[in-house]
C-alpha cells in the first residue's frame, strides 16, 4: 500500500514518442521559417519544450489525488481568471485573450483552464461511482464545462472553446452516458447549430466556415490559407518536395503555427505525413493503455481527458490541413510553434506520468 | 463486462481506441487523396503559384536616313512605382515620396487610398519617365522608403521640335479596338505599336519579338530565382530613303509657314525629304500625352497631325497646266494653237478672267511654251475647251491625279479628278461644259495631294515614266519583308520626245526672268518647274472672306535637271498667295540638293560641331536658370569630315 513512487515507473516509451514528435516539429519550424521574419523560432520552441519537460517532471511528483482534492478551488480560480481576461485582458487582433503579466509575458488563461477542466471533470465523474448517468448529473457536468466554454467563446476564441467540448464528451462517455441521452444531446445540438450560426459566430468565423465549404469562392481572401494549404500538401506528393516549395516561397502564411502539418506534409510527402500520424496514433494508444492501468477511476478519467483533448486537436488540425475541417485556429499539439500549447501538452503528460507512477500504489 | 466498480468500462475504452483508429484512417485517406490521387493537380497549381512569365521587351528598330544616320532611337526610361506587399504605412510616406518625385502629395495619398481594396501584389505606378535626379532620390532612399521602386522600359526618342514628325509617326499602346482586329492577333495588351507614319507602316519589322523569362517568385511577387528564358528578338532597324541634309533644308525652307514639301527621286520613287507644317512633337506621345495637349492638336484648324504631303487634298491650280499641255500636245491640238489673251475670254457664254487681269495687263498672243512659263489662263481655257473633260480626265488619271500613289505610308488621301461619269455617279447631274474651263487651270473640283503632283510632274519631266513613291530603301530589306504591293511600281505614259522637249523647256523658263517664278531663279542650276496659285474660295466669296485663311494656296513643283531629273520637289505653301513664293521654297531644297551633289559643304558640315538631333526634357528649367533635367538621352549627327572637291561631272549642270 505504501510502495514509494519511482521514475522507474515513468512511461519512458511515451516520453520517447512525444519527444520524437517534438523533434520533427522543431526541424519543420526551422525549415518553414528560415526565409521569413520568424527565422529562429525553432530555438524558442526548444526552450519551451525544455521548460515543458521540467514542468512535466515537477508535476509528476505531486500526487494527483492531492490535486484532485483541491480541484474545486482551482476550478473557481480558472473561472475567475477567465473573467479577468474579459475585464482586463489585452486586445489583440480583435480578440481579448491575453493578460499581460508583470514579467512582460502574455498569459493566455484559456489554455490552463483546459488542464483544470480535465481534472475537474475527472473528479466529478470519479465521485459519481455509478454505472449509468442520471440527467441531473449530466446537466451538472455540462454546466461545469459549459460555463468556461461560454466565457472563452465571447473573447472570442471559438477554437479554444471547442477544445473544452471533448473533455466533457469523454467524461460523459466514460461516466456512463446512455445511448438515449447521447441521441437526445445530438438532437439538441443539431437544433442549436442554426441558432449559433446567427447569434454566436462572428462574421470572420462564418467566412472561414463558408470558405471551407467552397475554398474557390475567395482565393485571395479567407479561402487563401485553405487553398494554399491544400496546394502545399498536394504538391508534396508521395516523397515530398522542398525545392521552391509553397512553404519556402511563403505562399503558405505563418506555416510554423496552425499550418505546420501542411508544411511538413509538403516537405516530406505522404510517407513523412503518415509516419507522423502513426507517431501520434501510438501516443494516443499508449495513453489509453495508461488509462486502463490507472490506479483508480479518477486517474483513468484524467488520462482519457488528455486523450480527448489531444485527439481532438489532431482531428481538427490535420482535418483542416487536408480540407476536411474548417479553419478554426487550433494548433497541432507538440508540433506547432507556441509556448502555451507546448506547456499545456507537457503539463498534461505530467499528469499522465503522475498517474502511471502511482499505478501500483493502491 | 466484468469491470470493477472503481474502474472505468474497458469496453468503452476499447471503443474509444477504435474510434481513434477510425479518425486516423480518415485523416490518412485525406492525405492519400491529396498527395497521391490529386498530386499532379496540386503540383500544377503550386507551379502556377511560383512561376511567373516575365516578358523581356524587344527594343524597337531604329530609323536611319539613307546614309545610315540615326533619325529615331530608343532610350531607357524609368517609371517610379510603389510596391504594396510590405505592411508599411504608405500614406505616411507619401509626403516624402511626393517631395522627391515632384508630385502633389494630396494626389499621391488619394492614389494610394484608391488601391486599398486591391490585392497587394499590384503595384501603384506613380510617375513615368522620371528624371535622373528623381532616380537618384529613389536610390538614396532605399532604406527609408523600401516600397518605392523603379522599372525600366525602352521608349522612343524622336527628333526634337517635330522634325520629320509626320513621316516618322509615333507609337502608342495597342488599343482594345486594335486587338480585336485579325492583323493584331499576335499582340498583347500593353504592347507598343506604331500608330502613324513609318512607325505604323513598318510596325511588324520595327517591333521585333518580345522574349520571356520564367522566374520563380515568392508569395510577395519578388523574384527569388529563374528557370529559363527565351531571348527577345530586337526589331530590325530601317533605312529610309530620306536624306537628312535635304530634310533639314526642307524643314528650314518651310519654317514658320503652313504647307508641305515632298522631295523625290523620280528615277526610282525614293522620297528624299517630306515635310508637313504645322508639326507636333511625337515625343509627347512616347510617354503620356495629356488631354489638353491632345485636344489642342486635334482641334487646331491648321491640322498639325495631318501629313499634308500625302493627306492634303487641294486644287493644284496652274501646276495642272503641265498635265493640260501634255494632253494637248499628245492629242495634237496644242502644237499650233495660238490664243490671244485680253486678260480673259468668254467660253460657253461666260467670261473667265486670266490671272494677269489683276495686274491690269494681258498676255497678248500666246502659244504653248509661253502659255506654260507665263501661265496664261486663257490659253489653257481654250485648250480645255478643245480637249473636253473626257480627254483631260483621261490624261490626269494616267498621270495618277485623283488616285493614291500607294506610297508606303498609312492613310494616304486619294484626291479627286472630276469627269462626266464622276459627276453623274456622285451628284446625278450632267457635266456642264463650263466646268471644263475651270478644270483646265486646275480649279473646280480637281483635288490633288503634294505627293501626287510630285510623281506626275516628275514623271512628265522623265519622259512619262513614273515610279511608285516610297520612303523605305527597299534594298535594305529581304524580299519577303517588303509589304505586298497592290499597284505596279512603274507606270509609263508615252510622251512624244518633241512634246517632252517643248514642255520641259517651257518649265525651265518658269524660274527665269521670263517666267512666273522669276524670283526663284537659281544661278548655274538647271532648275525647271511650274507655279500654281489655287483659290480656296470662289472669286465672289473672296470679296467677303478677306482673312488670311482664305488666301490662295501657292504651289510649285520643280525639277532638276529639266529632263530626266534626279529630283522633283513639290511645295504646297498654304496661304502663300502666289506660286513664286512656293517656288522660292522649292529652290532652297533644290539648291541644297545640287550643292550636296557638287560636294559643297552641307549645312551639317558647316555647323562645325555635332548637331543635336534629339534630346528630351520633361521639366521646365528651374527658376535659378540652371539647365533643365535631361529626361531621356540625346544623340547627335556626327560632324561630317571635310568634303571632297567637286566631282568632275557635277549633276545639275547640263
Amino acid at each position: 500500500m505504501t510502495r514509494s513512487i519511482s521514475f522507474r515507473d515513468f512511461d519512458w516509451w511515451l516520453l520517447a514518442l512525444v519527444l520524437a514528435i517534438c523533434l520533427l516539429g522543431i526541424i519543420e519550424i526551422r525549415s518553414a521559417t528560415s526565409h521569413t521574419k520568424f527565422a529562429g523560432a525553432h530555438l524558442k520552441q526548444v526552450y519551451w519544450i525544455v521548460g515543458g519537460i521540467c514542468a512535466m517532471f515537477l508535476l509528476s511528483l505531486a500526487n494527483y489525488q492531492v490535486l484532485l482534492e483541491r480541484v474545486r478551488w482551482m476550478y473557481l480560480m480558472s473561472v475567475g481568471s477567465l473573467l479577468a481576461v474579459l475585464v482586463f485582458g489585452q486586445k489583440y487582433l480583435g480578440a481579448r485573450r491575453w493578460i499581460k503579466m508583470p514579467g512582460g509575458q502574455h498569459f493566455q488563461p484559456s489554455e490552463w483552464v483546459k488542464l483544470i477542466l480535465i481534472l475537474a471533470v475527472a473528479k466529478y465523474f470519479a465521485d459519481l461511482q455509478q454505472k449509468e448517468l442520471s440527467w441531473p448529473d449530466f446537466l451538472k457536468a455540462g454546466l461545469m464545462v459549459g460555463a468556461p466554454m461560454l466565457m472563452v467563446l465571447v473573447q472570442p476564441d471559438l477554437g479554444t472553446a471547442l477544445t473544452y467540448l471533448p473533455i466533457a464528451a469523454m467524461g460523459l462517455f466514460l461516466g456512463g452516458l446512455r445511448w438515449k441521452q447521447m441521441l437526445t444531446v445530438l438532437l439538441f445540438v443539431g437544433l442549436l447549430l442554426p441558432v449559433a450560426w446567427v447569434k454566436v459566430l462572428k462574421p470572420y468565423q462564418k467566412e472561414r466556415l463558408t470558405s471551407f465549404l467552397n475554398p474557390d469562392a475567395d482565393r485571395r481572401g479567407s479561402g487563401y490559407q485553405v487553398n494554399q494549404s491544400l496546394i502545399a500538401v498536394g504538391a508534396g506528393g508521395i516523397w515530398g518536395s522542398s525545392e521552391g516549395s509553397q512553404t519556402h516561397l511563403m505562399f503558405l502564411p505563418v506555416p510554423q503555427t496552425d499550418f505546420i502539418f501542411a508544411a511538413f506534409a509538403e516537405e516530406h510527402g505522404l510517407v513523412g505525413a503518415l509516419t507522423l500520424l502513426l507517431l501520434y496514433f501510438m501516443v494516443l494508444m499508449r495513453l489509453t493503455q495508461n488509462a486502463q492501468t490507472a490506479p483508480d477511476r479518477a486517474g483513468a478519467f484524467v488520462v482519457m481527458g488528455v486523450v480527448a483533448v489531444l485527439g481532438f486537436h489532431i482531428l481538427v488540425n490535420v482535418g483542416m490541413v487536408v480540407g476536411f475541417m474548417p479553419v478554426t485556429g487550433i494548433p497541432l499539439p507538440l508540433m506547432s510553434y507556441g509556448g502555451s500549447s507546448v506547456l499545456f501538452m507537457f503539463l498534461a503528460l505530467g499528469l499522465v506520468m503522475n498517474i502511471r507512477m502511482r499505478r501500483f500504489v493502491n | 463486462m466484468l469491470d470493477r466498480d472503481d474502474k472505468v468500462s474497458s469496453f468503452r475504452l476499447t471503443a474509444i481506441q477504435y474510434g481513434l483508429l477510425f479518425i486516423f484512417l480518415v485523416l490518412a485517406y485525406g492525405l492519400w487523396r491529396l498527395q497521391v490521387v490529386q498530386s499532379n493537380l496540386y503540383a500544377g497549381l503550386a507551379e502556377k503559384n511560383r512561376i511567373r512569365n516575365v516578358p523581356i521587351l524587344a527594343p524597337r528598330g531604329k530609323l536611319l536616313d539613307r546614309e545610315g544616320r540615326v533619325i529615331v532611337d530608343n532610350y531607357p526610361s524609368f517609371s517610379a512605382l510603389i510596391l504594396r506587399d510590405s505592411a508599411r504605412d504608405l500614406i505616411g510616406d507619401a509626403d516624402l515620396i511626393a517631395q522627391g518625385l515632384h508630385l502633389n502629395p494630396d494626389d499621391l495619398r488619394e492614389r494610394i487610398r484608391r488601391f486599398d481594396g486591391l490585392p497587394t501584389y499590384e503595384p501603384i505606378f506613380i510617375k513615368d519617365d522620371i528624371t535622373p535626379d528623381e532616380l537618384a532620390f529613389i536610390d538614396s532612399h532605399r532604406n527609408e522608403l523600401p516600397a518605392l521602386d523603379v522599372i525600366m522600359a525602352h521608349r522612343r526618342l524622336y527628333p526634337k521640335s517635330g522634325f520629320m514628325a509626320h513621316l516618322i509617326g509615333y507609337v502608342g499602346q495597342v488599343t482594345d479596338n486594335m486587338l480585336n482586329q485579325p492583323q493584331f492577333e499576335n499582340y498583347n495588351p500593353g504592347d507598343v505599336v506604331g500608330v502613324s507614319g513609318v512607325e505604323k507602316q513598318y510596325n511588324q519589322i520595327l517591333m521585333g519579338q518580345n522574349g520571356s523569362r520564367r522566374a520563380i517568385v515568392n508569395s510577395r511577387g519578388r523574384e527569388v530565382g529563374h528557370l529559363d528564358e527565351t531571348p527577345a528578338t530586337p526589331g530590325k532597324q530601317l533605312k529610309l530613303s530620306i536624306d537628312l541634309d535635304l530634310q533639314i533644308a526642307a524643314e528650314e525652307a518651310l519654317d514658320g509657314k503652313n504647307g508641305a514639301i515632298v522631295a523625290m527621286d523620280p528615277r526610282n520613287g525614293e522620297i528624299l525629304a517630306m515635310v508637313s507644317r504645322p508639326t507636333f512633337d511625337p515625343n509627347d506621345f512616347a510617354v503620356h500625352i495629356t488631354r489638353d495637349e491632345w485636344t489642342k492638336l486635334t482641334t487646331d484648324e491648321n491640322h498639325p497631325l495631318l501629313n499634308k504631303a500625302i493627306q492634303a487634298q487641294l486644287a493644284p491650280g496652274s501646276v495642272f497646266k503641265i498635265i493640260m499641255a501634255t494632253a494637248g500636245l499628245q492629242e495634237g491640238i496644242a502644237q499650233d494653237l495660238k490664243v490671244v489673251c485680253h486678260g480673259g475670254g468668254t467660253f460657253y457664254g461666260r467670261f473667265f478672267k486670266c490671272w494677269i487681269a489683276a495686274q491690269h495687263s494681258s498676255h497678248g498672243v500666246v502659244e504653248i511654251s509661253r502659255g506654260i512659263y507665263q501661265s496664261c489662263d486663257v490659253f489653257f481655257y481654250t485648250l480645255a475647251e478643245r480637249l473636253g473633260i473626257g480627254r483631260i480626265a483621261q490624261y490626269a488619271t494616267a498621270f495618277g491625279l485623283g488616285q493614291k500613289t500607294h506610297i508606303d505610308l498609312p492613310q494616304e488621301a486619294s484626291g479627286l479628278m472630276p469627269s462626266e461619269e464622276w459627276k453623274i455617279r456622285n451628284f446625278n447631274q450632267k457635266w456642264y461644259a463650263g466646268e471644263t474651263i475651270s478644270v483646265g487651270i486646275g480649279q473646280g473640283a480637281v483635288a490633288v495631294t503634294p505627293v501626287q503632283l510630285a510623281r506626275a510632274i516628275g514623271g512628265i519631266a522623265s519622259g512619262g515614266v513614273m515610279h511608285r513613291p516610297h520612303v523605305l530603301l527597299a534594298r535594305e530589306l529581304p524580299d519577303n519583308m517588303i509589304p505586298a504591293q497592290d499597284s505596279s511600281n512603274v507606270v509609263r505614259v508615252p510622251i512624244d520626245p518633241k512634246n517632252w522637249e517643248i514642255i520641259t523647256n517651257a518649265m525651265a523658263n518658269v524660274p527665269s526672268p521670263l517666267g512666273t517664278a522669276n524670283s526663284a531663279h537659281l544661278q548655274g542650276i538647271d532648275f525647271a518647274g511650274k507655279t500654281g496659285s489655287a483659290q480656296t474660295v470662289s472669286n465672289d466669296a473672296r470679296k467677303i472672306l478677306t482673312s488670311a485663311k482664305y488666301k490662295d494656296n501657292a504651289w510649285f513643283v520643280g525639277v532638276t535637271p529639266r529632263r530626266n531629273p534626279e529630283i522633283v520637289v513639290a511645295v504646297l505653301f498654304e496661304g502663300g498667295e502666289h506660286g513664286q513664293f512656293a517656288a522660292r521654297i522649292a529652290a532652297q531644297v533644290v539648291k541644297a540638293y545640287v550643292e550636296k551633289q557638287r560636294r559643297l559643304p552641307t549645312k551639317l558640315a558647316q555647323a562645325g560641331q555635332p548637331v543635336e538631333m534629339a534630346g528630351l526634357w520633361n521639366q521646365p528649367p528651374a527658376h535659378d536658370g540652371e539647365t533643365p533635367g535631361l529626361k531621356g538621352a540625346r544623340f547627335h549627327i556626327p560632324l561630317v569630315r571635310r568634303m571632297a572637291p567637286p566631282a568632275a561631272a557635277a549633276p545639275g549642270l547640263h
